[in-house]
């Protein structure tokens, strides 16, 4: 099991620093927010869902679609705007969706992705389906009003949603502490009355096991929960953000606690030889650059699809 | 074929939407309790129960996201946020969200859902409880907007709106709840997208909607007892809106009078104006005139928000001076 843990954290560290240099080679136009850091968190959540769950996510959301297992050449192929992609070209990095995957989508405006995710567990209980819902969200979330709004509402309908804060330590380019008053997220939580846990989201066992539980009890109890997950974001808040503003000894410190290397040291631990550790590195990063050349050889879109999927009931006229 | 008021033909439009079809269903503040702030759901949680009548915190943010949650994930949500201006608090849930998702994850879902938000000057109600804001949501690009006159309108557009695959803005006028008016229950939904000739003319053509179809209506009979025959057209979808009908009429007539209660400066008559004026430049005996709301708040005391209301004899009059006008 922690095998496969590992192995998708490596896809993901793989597909995110390759979108990096993608970006700073000039292969992606738009803004791309790497996951690089913080991959623990979705691979130890996905990994407990079924295929018929439904994630949300924000706008760091390559590791949330890898993790339930989107395919990562059409993700490939998105980033750089090609004909293909997951969105075919039209949402880029920021708007990646796999609805065939239960990954309802990245979202660009802080918080919304969550208020998506209580109305699509809704809709859930409406249809009398067996569906869990995950609502993936940023620190930075934890200051707008919808959030709270989505607690209640979660609580008050006894909806099957984990929320999940990735806490990075930053809101964009500021530290979430200096601008967020009270004890927090999960004091937060706790008031409205929801079942809420603080762990170490660099430790993908600790993340596995703790979403474990907690998607047990939601599927049991139909009453929603959060996990608060502390990871630290290795590279700025987008790829175009260096991130100098930030204490280069603090920096240094926190990038020790690589959830990786700490999966890669429990592993030998468990007697996996390093070999086929490496040989599994070697595999995703050879996955990832062939989604990557794939990519830079397809074709763009055709212009004339800019105008499709808009709207049924619209007028031609207008465009 | 019976009488009713334009508030209890939303509510047969979607209790006839409700029973056909499984996944429909409305959430919002005050529906249970009460059947709507005007009376619209009344009856409905009684027949549906409270998880597809839905009554709501006031946390408009998170009704407008739940229901495109709702939407996107099979089933099909009413939302009514009470107010158009109350709608303001969940804007970014309904442009950033409702309006874009189908486009920018390419299909792979659409968001099939009404917001409810009706609009306009209701006595006494003042500043943020009286606007019209229906040309901000025709700006959005994947909004369908449709603004319903009459009982046989409100229920024919609403179950059209509820079988609609686009997120749909339906705008009720809040002083339009009383009126009574002919509906067939059994009509089938009417067209999206399809005005209304409520009156045939060839003096001038007058293009409107909501409430004002009815000053309009009045106006055009002060215009027929000088003889004067104006086509009045209701365009009832404001988004997209039905342009072959309105260019046809006005190729006959060559006159445009566009009237809205809504603020004339960047209102939605602007855009119709400007579309007919490019289009039919040469044919037009006059320039094309809009008659809408001052840029102003709607105040409290009667005389100041009479100030604010359009009223027949103003419409008469411009349409009045249009027609003498020479080139």
């Amino acid at each position: 099991m922690l095998l496969q843990l590992y192995r998708t954290m490596l896809l993901i560290r793989a597909f995110e620093e390759a979108a990096g240099r993608a970006f700073h080679g000039g292969l992606i136009r738009g803004p791309v927010h790497q996951y690089v850091g913080q991959e623990a968190i979705a691979v130890g959540v996905c990994a407990n869902l079924r295929a018929t769950d439904y994630v949300s996510s924000y706008h760091r959301g390559h590791g949330h679609a890898i993790a339930k297992g989107a395919d990562i050449r059409k993700m490939m192929r998105e980033l750089l705007g090609r004909a293909g992609g997951t969105c075919g070209g039209k949402g880029g990095s920021m708007h990646i969706a796999d609805f065939s995957v239960g990954m309802l989508g990245a979202n660009g405006v802080v918080a919304d992705g969550v208020t998506i995710a209580v109305g699509a567990a809704q809709a859930v209980k409406l249809l009398g389906e067996d569906r869990l819902v995950v609502a993936f969200f940023g620190d930075g979330a934890v200051n707008r009003g919808p959030l709270l709004e989505a607690f209640n509402w979660a609580v008050i309908y006894g909806l099957p949603v984990l929320f999940v804060c990735e806490d990075n330590q930053y809101a964009a380019t500021v530290r979430t502490s200096e601008f967020t008053a009270g004890e927090g997220i999960v004091a937060r939580a706790r008031s409205f009355g929801l079942p809420a846990e603080s762990i170490d989201g660099n430790d993908v066992a600790a993340v596995h096991e703790t979403s474990l539980k907690a998607l047990t009890l939601i599927r049991e109890k139909q009453s929603p929960a959060l996990i608060h997950a502390t990871a630290y974001r290795w590279y700025g808040h987008f790829a175009h953000d260096s991130g100098a503003y930030r204490d280069p000894s603090a920096h240094r410190l926190a990038l020790e606690g690589d959830p990786l290397e700490r999966c890669r040291r429990t592993l030998l631990e468990k007697d996996v030889s390093a070999q086929t550790l490496e040989r599994m590195r070697a595999d995703t990063e050879s996955l990832v650059a062939a989604a990557l050349s794939e990519a830079e050889a397809a074709p763009f879109p055709e212009a004339r699809e800019a105008f499709t999927e808009i709207q049924d009931v619209g007028a031609e006229w207008a465009r | 074929m019976g009488e009713m008021t334009y508030g209890e033909a939303a509510c047969l439009a979607l209790r006839q939407e409700m029973q056909r079809d499984a996944r429909v269903w409305a959430l919002g503040e005050d529906l249970g309790s009460i059947g709507g702030i005007a009376g619209q759901y009344r009856g409905l949680q009684e027949e549906f129960g409270r998880s597809r009548i839905c009554d709501t915190p006031i946390s408009e943010s998170t009704i407008m996201g739940a229901a495109v949650g709702a939407a996107i994930c099979g089933t099909r949500p009413v939302v009514e946020l009470r107010y158009a201006d109350f709608a303001l608090c969940a804007t970014d849930e309904i442009v950033n969200q409702a309006a874009k998702i189908r486009y920018m994850f390419n299909g792979q879902a659409r968001v099939p859902l009404v917001v409810r938000q009706p609009i306009g000057i209701q006595k006494g109600c003042a500043a943020q409880h009286s606007q019209s804001t229906e040309a901000w949501w025709v700006h959005v690009p994947g909004l369908v907007v449709v603004a319903p006159a009459t009982p046989a309108d409100n229920h024919g557009l609403l179950k059209a709106a509820i079988r609609c695959d686009d997120p749909v803005v339906y705008l009720e006028h809040k002083e339009l709840w009383p009126a009574r008016g002919a509906v067939d229950s059994q009509q089938a939904p009417l067209p999206l997208g399809k005005a209304q000739l409520v009156l045939k003319g060839d003096d001038l053509t007058i293009v409107t909607w909501s409430r004002m179809r009815h000053v309009c209506e009045l106006a055009c009979g002060a215009l027929a007892q000088q003889g004067l025959r104006a086509e009045l057209i209701d365009l009832r979808t404001l988004w997209p809106w039905d342009r072959e009908q309105v260019l046809e009429s006005v190729r006959r007539t060559g006159r445009l009078l566009v009237v809205h209660e809504a603020v004339r400066v960047g209102g939605f008559g602007a855009e119709i104006a400007a579309e007919v004026s490019e289009v039919l430049w040469r044919e037009l005996k006059g320039p094309v005139r809009r008659l809408a709301g001052p840029r102003s708040p709607v105040p409290y005391a009667e005389p100041l928000e009479n100030r604010m209301r359009i009223s027949p004899d103003q419409v008469a009059g411009m349409a009045l001076e249009m027609i003498k006008e020479k080139r």
